[in-house]
Parts: structure tokens; sequence; C-alpha cells
């Protein structure tokens, strides 16, 4: 009996080590690397440093863990483990920014979120008080203009390339919009002014440029997200639709465009969503101002993203209150941001053509 | 099976002339804008007496070459394995439910605006980062890399790195995770078949698949990276020095930061030369985005799962 005890408690562990391994090994290693880095920090006299404790903590883990499945399950497993740990790891490591990101822009956006934000502009306002009306007035009118520019050429190019083009021409479209897609922002915001500047001779600032230069970096992400969603599009309706004698203009109107309508409705706002946090094009062509600009086609506009930087670049004698403007700010257009992404599955999810 | 022409409606070729219209209307702006461009580009190449360049134009933009170059190579050595890890972490470790969320959550910090990501580097990572730093500089400082003056503000190329490296890992993370789920699931259970770990597993059948993925969202977070202007510019404390110093306050500058901080004061032919470093940033993004490109096409070539 005792003999055959003693031969199964091998056995029970059986090469394996027990579920509870892992996340005790995890508090161990954590408390360790506390307790010798606060003790460590005590004796430098230097405040507690929390990288180090999770640069320990992983050191010290990955030692345990590898070690101890390294005696009992032997070293395949052991390096199973440690890559395990690699993995994971890396993917804490990278939440962490991201998460203190979200946190802060939340924390510290929300002092200044509050009606004045949302119904003054900065004329006359230098230290507290003040807002972004007319950041946001000039952001919706800016991003709405670059829209209606890049809606229309975007969806009209996509079926052009996927319902017509054939040859040359087609093929040169495709490489350019691919060029187009990898334009930095920055270099955008320069070809409008090249543009602008040779109309309205040097140093032009205006809403309208601004919108000139959203529209080269929107118009390669609608031409592309539209025309993956025309291709999905099955052949068999296009060809259902002509052998009833529609006409090919009316099957693309009537029959694919609604098939794919959800597809390039999402891809649109995500486009949007994508052109609204610019900041680099707009701060070059339509400038920055305290006062309101409702007019695109006239003087310096000011822009939600902009508003953000100049906030923070152009402190005035009030350093904090330009500060949590400039936090509001952004917390009001990581909003938008996110709205329009949801905004987009929404559409995707509602829109898109019931089976059956 | 008649030798009569098709009938050509006047619906058909008014509308499919008006998508023609639109393509060309893409490639006249395109090229009208790229003349314009360089039209205005131009006398900085050539002039030698301009105010900001007294040593010529290649002298100007050389430490904005290297610095964009420099801190870009920065983030992307420190992205790329971070953005394997979550692409693996999400594909192959995390349970199904909850890898389905951290996706969403990926694409959703992909849209994040890249000025938010510069006031978050300048107002809470640059000042978290200092007790590292001093640490790094007081007892590695003999590595050149960590030498030299220590930055009190923390507004160093590395903390620079750091921020584009963050900025770029969502869509990095996102485009090598999509990779990792074409994997032919085959191949996966063949490994796991023959008795493989989950890391053999991986590296076996994953890893040899998803190379050319990697590589390209590698070079894409790259062009993203060389094109990055707010973070940057609001994040380094800037000034026209080639240096490989990581920790000191005398950093060189990135092509693109330099526009965004020059160009509102610019006049005359300051504009000029801001434009023409413009275009040679718009060469470098142009060269890596081909190259990236290349990559892809071969994958879809030569893709021996298939």
């Amino acid at each position: 009996m005792s003999i055959e005890f003693a031969k199964a408690k091998p056995m029970t562990l059986g090469g394996k080590l027990p579920k509870f391994f892992t996340p005790g090994a995890v508090v161990l290693a954590l408390t360790v690397a506390y307790l010798f880095a606060s003790s460590a920090s005590v004796a430098v006299g230097s405040e507690l440093n929390l990288i180090a404790v999770a640069v320990l903590g992983f050191v010290i883990f990955a030692l345990i863990s590898s070690a101890a499945s390294l005696a009992v399950e032997g070293a395949r497993k052991a390096k199973d483990r440690f890559v395990t740990t690699l993995v994971t790891s890396a993917f804490l490591v990278a939440m962490v920014p991201l998460a203190s990101l979200v946190f802060t822009v939340l924390t510290l956006g929300l002092k200044r979120f509050d009606a004045e934000f949302f119904s003054s502009s900065m004329r006359n306002v230098l230290g507290s008080g003040g807002g972004a009306i007319h950041a946001i007035v000039g952001t919706l009118e800016i991003t709405l203009l670059a829209t209606l520019i890049s809606v229309p050429i975007g969806i009209l190019t996509a079926i052009y390339l996927v319902e017509y083009g054939r040859g040359r021409l087609a093929k040169s479209v495709t490489f350019f919009v691919d060029v187009m897609t990898g334009i930095p922002s920055i270099v955008a915001g320069l070809f409008a002014y090249a543009i602008f500047a040779l109309i309205f001779g040097p140093g032009v600032r205006m809403g309208i440029a601004g919108s000139a230069a959203l529209s080269v970096l929107m118009i390669p992400v609608v031409i592309r997200s539209t025309e993956e969603m025309l291709k999905i599009v099955p052949n068999e309706l296009r060809e259902a639709s002509y052998a009833l004698g529609v006409p090919k203009w009316l099957t693309v109107l009537k029959v694919v465009i609604p098939t794919a309508i959800a597809g390039i409705v999402t891809g649109v706002m995500i486009a949007i969503a994508r052109v609204i946090g610019e900041t680099a094009p707009l701060l070059l062509v339509a400038g920055f101002t305290a006062s309101m600009n409702y007019n695109p086609l006239e003087g310096r506009m000011m822009t939600l993203p902009v508003f953000v930087f100049t906030s923070y670049a152009n402190v005035g004698t009030d350093f904090q209150s330009y500060i949590d403007r400039a936090w509001a700010g952004a917390l009001t257009l990581m909003l938008i941001v996110m709205l329009l992404n949801l905004g987009a599955r929404v559409v995707a999810k509602v829109f898109s053509p019931k089976k059956g | 099976m008649s030798d009569k022409p098709a009938v050509r409606r006047l619906g058909d070729v008014v509308f499919s002339n008006l998508t023609k219209f639109s393509g060309v209307t893409i490639l006249a702006t395109l090229a009208l804008v790229a003349a314009f461009l360089i039209v205005q580009a131009t006398p900085a190449f050539y002039a030698d007496d301009l105010y900001a360049a007294p040593d010529g134009f290649w002298a100007y933009v050389a430490p904005f070459v290297f610095g964009t170059i420099y801190g870009s190579a920065i983030a992307l050595v420190i992205a790329t394995p971070l953005a394997v890890g979550i692409a693996l972490y999400i594909s192959h470790y995390a349970n199904r439910k909850v890898s389905q969320w951290l996706g969403y959550l990926v694409d959703l910090l992909a849209a994040i605006p890249s000025v938010v990501y510069g006031l978050w580097g300048i107002q809470v990572l640059a000042p978290f980062l200092i007790p590292t730093y001093t640490w790094l500089n007081e007892n590695l400082g003999w590595i050149p890399l960590f030498g030299g003056q220590l930055s009190a503000t923390g507004r160093t190329m590395l903390t620079v790195g750091i921020v584009l490296s963050i900025m770029i890992l969502p869509i990095m993370a996102a485009l090598i995770r999509e990779v990792f789920l074409q994997t032919p699931r085959l191949h996966e259970e063949a490994a796991l078949a023959l008795g493989a770990t989950r890391w053999e597993m991986v590296r076996l059948a994953v890893i040899p698949f998803g190379r050319p993925g990697i590589i390209s969202a590698a070079m894409l977070g790259l062009g993203r990276a060389l094109g990055e202007t707010m973070a940057v510019a609001m994040v380094l404390s800037p000034s026209a020095v080639i240096s490989f110093a990581l920790l000191t306050s005398s950093n060189p500058n990135t092509i693109a930061a330099n526009i965004a901080l020059q160009f509102p004061e610019a006049g005359g032919t300051y504009v000029n030369l801001l434009i023409a470093t413009g275009l040679v940033l718009f060469a470098i993004t142009l060269a890596v985005n081909s190259i990236a490109r290349v990559i892809i096409s071969r994958r879809s070539e030569f893709s021996g799962a298939n």
C-alpha cells in the first residue's frame, strides 16, 4: 500500500504543475519585487520606481516558473511556459500606456468639460474660462467640406475601378491611390498650401484649404474601403439583373450599391474618424485664431486638434487653465472619434443585407 | 452570337464616363499638386542666400533626415516585438470571447488622434520616465547612447521613440493579428497532433506563415512613424544636431515636426525651404511604402500555404 502510494505521488504531479501555480507565482514574484524595491528605495532615499518593480517582478516570475517547470515538466514545457510569459507580458506592457492615456484624458479632460467650454470662444480670454466652440465649429465645417469633396470622388472612382476600369488608366489610378495612401499628413498640408498659395498669394490661410488637405488624406481611404465592399457583392446579383434587361448603370445604382451600402457607409465613417483628428495639415493651411469664424472661404479657422496643440504650445500667464483647456479639447476630440467608430460598427450591423 | 454591337444606352455612357472622370480627376489633381509643390520647392535647392540655411539646403535638411529616421527606428525596435506579442496573445493565447473584445479595443486605440498622444507624452510619460532616465544615465552612462548631459524635462529622443512606438502599436498589432488568424488550421492541428507544445506549434506553423505579414506591418508602421508630426513636435526638445544620444536635451528634430513648428511663422524663401524638406520626407515615405508593397505582393504570389 505504502509503496503504491509513494509511486502514485509523482504520477499525480504527472510532469505537470498544478493549476494554481501560475497565479501563485505571479503574486509571489510581485511581492518579492515590491519588498526588494521599496527597501532599496528607502536605503537610497529615492521614491519607489514602479517600472523597476514591474521589471524585477517579471524577471523573478520568469525564473521561478521556468525553473519549476524545468524540474517538474521537462525542457520543452519549460520553454513553452517561458514564451507564454513573454507573450502575455508583452500584451500587458502594451496595454499599460494605452490604459494610462485613456485614464488621463478622462480625468484631466473632465475638469473643464463644462457648459462654458462648449459655449464660448477664446476671444479676449487670457486666463481661466473661455472655451472651444470656435474650434468645434471649425472642425465640423472643415471635416464636412472634406467629406463632401472626398465621398463622391472616392465612391465614383471605386465604382470605376471595380465595375468599369480596365487597362492602363485603371492601373495608373490604382497605383496613384496607393501613393496617396502613403502621403504623410504634413505633406498633404503642404500640397494644399502650394495650390492655394498659387491662387491667393503666399501666406494664405483659410478653412477650405484645410478641407482640401484632409481630402487628400481621406480620398484613398474611401476608395479602398468602397472597392473592397463592391468586390464582395456576388456576381450572380449583377448577372440576374442583366438577365432581366436592366442596363449596367442602373444595375450598379440599384443592385450593387444598395447591397454594399452598409460597408460603404462604415468605410466613410472610419475615414472621417481618421481625418477629424488630423492636426498638422490644418496647422499649416487653416491656421489658428481665438475667434469664431463661420466662413471657410476667408481667413484663419480654428479646429479642435489645433486648439489642443496651441493651448499647450502657447500657454499664457495662467499656465494651468491653458493646459486644462487642452485636455478638455483632447477629451472632446476623442469622444467624437470613438462615437464615429462605434457608429460605424452599428451601421455595419444594422444595415448589412439580411440573408434569406 | 450576332455581330451587331451591343446597344449603347445614354445612361450607361453618362454614368461610366462620370466614374472615369472622377478617376481622371484624381490623377490630374495629383499631377498638378506635384508640379506646384516642385515649383514651390525649387528655389530652396538653388538659392545660396537663405537666411535659415546659410550652408545650403542639404546641410539644413541633413539633421532632420537623421532625426526622422532615428526616431522611427527606435519606435520600430520597441514596437515590433510588442506588436507580435499582442497579435499572438489575441490570436492564439487569449480565449476566444476575450480576444474578440481585445480586437475591438485595439482597433479603437488605432483611431486616437496623434495630438492626444502628444499631449499625453509630454504631460504624463516624460515626467514619469525621468527617474528611469536618471538611473540609466548614472549607471549605464558609459554607453554613448545613455551618456551626455541628462535632460531635466524628459523631452528626449527616447521619449519620442516610445511615444511613436505606442502610436504605431495598435495598427501593427491589428495587421499582424489578421495574418496570424489566417494561418491554415490544418498546419496548426498537424503540429499539435504530433505532440508539439503551444510554443512549438506557433514556431512551426504560425510564425513561418506570418513572417511576410510581420515584415510588411513593420514597414507600414515605419511609414507612419516617419510622417508623424504632432507627437514629435510636442514632446521633443529640438536642435539642429546629428546625435545618437538618447537622454540629452539636444536632439535632432524630425522633418515633419520642424515644418509644423516653423511654418506658421515662416515667410518668403523660408516657406520654399520648408516645402523642399517636405518633398524629401515624401520621397522617404514613398520608398518605405513601396518596399512594403513589394513584400506584400510577393507574399500573395509565393504563399506556400494555399
